[in-house]
């Protein structure tokens, strides 16, 4: 079983957001929403100042309240490499899973059902990327199966530092922040 | 400084998540007060209150069953996919809150018709001769009263409980995720209905009782509180931040004047003095009482929205 996964490396991120108009142009993301965005972080006292930039979206957690306080199952894990994803034909608009999501990561689309990244599940099907990945100009972002020990995104994780959101929530998210 | 900015615009997310009005604390509150009215309706069916010609368990059902169809109605007005909402009931969600609460609405319908049955009024039953004729038939079984008045206790308890299990399963707002809630919300919904119904009872022996009942239901209301406080600050930074926001925050204000102040101890003052005739019973408090209620609902909706965890990562 594959388990799709980010990791962003946070030092070649310059915060550019090409990532957030490839999403937006890739999945028709209405005006005034956004399934990925970008994150600064400023931490310290000038001159000693400590920054990070991260571009953000939904974590496709391996424990997933999105999932289980759906009460349609029109939020649910995906068969193939565990992304979440909503069905929008069940979904009622109830809102509890913007409200169990400690990212933050979802949305009401105008057409009344709960939105958000979904890993572009249609190009990684056909075997591509997803658009953020794509465009990318310092190519920080990378994709893949965590579960293949030889995948790039596998061996990126078993030497460099990272973290991840918000870990303390319990959701176990995939996405990888190198530092 | 750990200053955190970020780009993201989503509408009812930021710059605070503010997804739930008006209408989920209404229905909170109203399926409270209903639930507490299905616990003292039962109540008094078990106990044989019903040979009372006055006693408010004929009433109260169907009273139960308009406000429980009002608070419906301002769910459904919550949803923003309307006319899906039937997809509730093609599935059941064993780990959804939402769901189980569905289902249980769906069960709480029939168990108030079969305490309506034990005693139509007048007109349905005149109108309707199979409604008369299920009623004759629901008082010649041996023990259906008190088996009603069981099944009528037992759904309001479990419509009282998920009222707040609702909200504290949502680990992603730390306010919510305390396992008290689901107390504090039935306890509230019984001292709520217990006022509602001193208000309206003819009979002024259960005026009486219900006052009395009120004072323990109150008293009881303000333990969980300070439980649930105490809870939040001995927990993690992100509860503490949590409950700050009603006992210090932005909050603060109502939480302590218009919930605890007027909603539960003066109320409670003035009732105990009451019950022990040193002053008489006035519609004044029961109101307050039910109306502190209401704001409960409304200051843990909106403030356990504004409770988050916290997004930065370079000061931890």
């Amino acid at each position: 079983m594959a388990r799709l996964v980010m990791v962003i490396d946070t030092r070649k991120c310059v915060g550019c957001m090409d990532c957030v108009v490839a999403c937006k142009t890739e999945n028709n993301v209405p005006e005034g929403f956004n399934r990925d965005w970008i994150t600064t972080e400023v931490l310290g006292k000038s001159p000693n100042l400590q920054m990070e930039i991260r571009s953000e979206r939904c974590n496709h957690c391996d424990n997933p309240p999105c999932v289980y306080c759906c009460p349609t199952g029109a939020s649910h894990i995906h068969d193939y490499g565990g992304v979440i994803l909503v069905e929008h034909e069940l979904c009622i608009g109830c809102k509890a899973c913007l409200a169990s999501c400690p990212y933050d990561a979802r949305f009401i689309h105008p057409d009344g059902y709960a939105d958000k990244c979904t890993f572009c599940i249609h190009r990684v099907e056909k075997g591509m990327n997803p658009a953020c990945v794509d465009v990318c100009p310092t190519h920080c972002m990378y994709f893949g199966d965590i579960d293949d020990p030889e995948s790039r995104v596998s061996k990126l994780i078993s030497t460099r530092k990272y973290h991840t959101n918000i870990p303390e929530a319990g959701t176990k998210p995939q996405i990888y922040y190198l530092t | 400084m750990n200053e955190l900015s970020h780009t993201r615009t989503n509408h009812l997310i930021d710059p605070s998540m503010h997804v739930w009005g008006w209408e989920i604390p209404v229905y909170l509150f109203l399926g409270g007060l209903v639930a507490g009215m299905m616990i003292i309706a039962g109540y008094f069916l078990f106990m044989g209150r019903h040979k009372e010609p006055k006693c408010s368990c004929f009433y109260l059902p169907i009273i139960s069953t308009i406000v429980l169809s009002i608070g419906m109605f301002a769910l459904f007005l919550d949803l923003e996919h309307k006319l899906y909402f039937w997809r509730l009931y093609t599935t059941f969600q064993l780990k959804s809150p939402m769901s189980w609460g569905a289902w249980i609405l769906v069960l709480v319908y029939p168990a108030l018709f079969a305490n309506i049955l034990i005693r139509p009024p007048e007109i349905i039953s005149n109108k309707f001769r199979l409604i008369a004729s299920l009623s004759e038939k629901i008082n010649r079984m041996k023990n259906s009263t008190r088996l009603i008045g069981i099944l009528n206790i037992s759904l309001g308890v479990l419509l009282g409980v998920y009222t707040g299990i609702l909200l504290s399963a949502l680990g992603a707002r730390p306010l919510w995720n305390t396992s008290i809630l689901w107390m504090l919300f039935l306890i509230s919904g019984l001292s709520a209905a217990a006022a509602f119904v001193h208000l309206i009872a003819k009979d002024v022996q259960e005026r009486e009782m219900l006052a009395k009942a009120d004072n323990t239901f109150l008293t009881v209301e303000l333990i969980v509180i300070i439980l649930l406080i105490v809870g939040a600050l001995s927990s993690t930074q992100a509860h503490i931040d949590a409950i700050n926001i009603i006992l210090t925050g932005p909050f603060a204000a109502s939480f302590w004047v218009f919930v605890v102040g007027l909603g539960i101890i003066i109320p409670l003052i003035f009732q105990v003095l009451a019950v022990q005739h040193k002053i008489i019973h006035t519609p004044v408090f029961p109101i307050m009482v039910i109306v502190g209620g209401l704001i409960l609902r409304f200051i843990i909706v909106y403030a356990g929205q504004y409770s988050h965890w916290s997004h930065t990562v370079l000061g931890k």
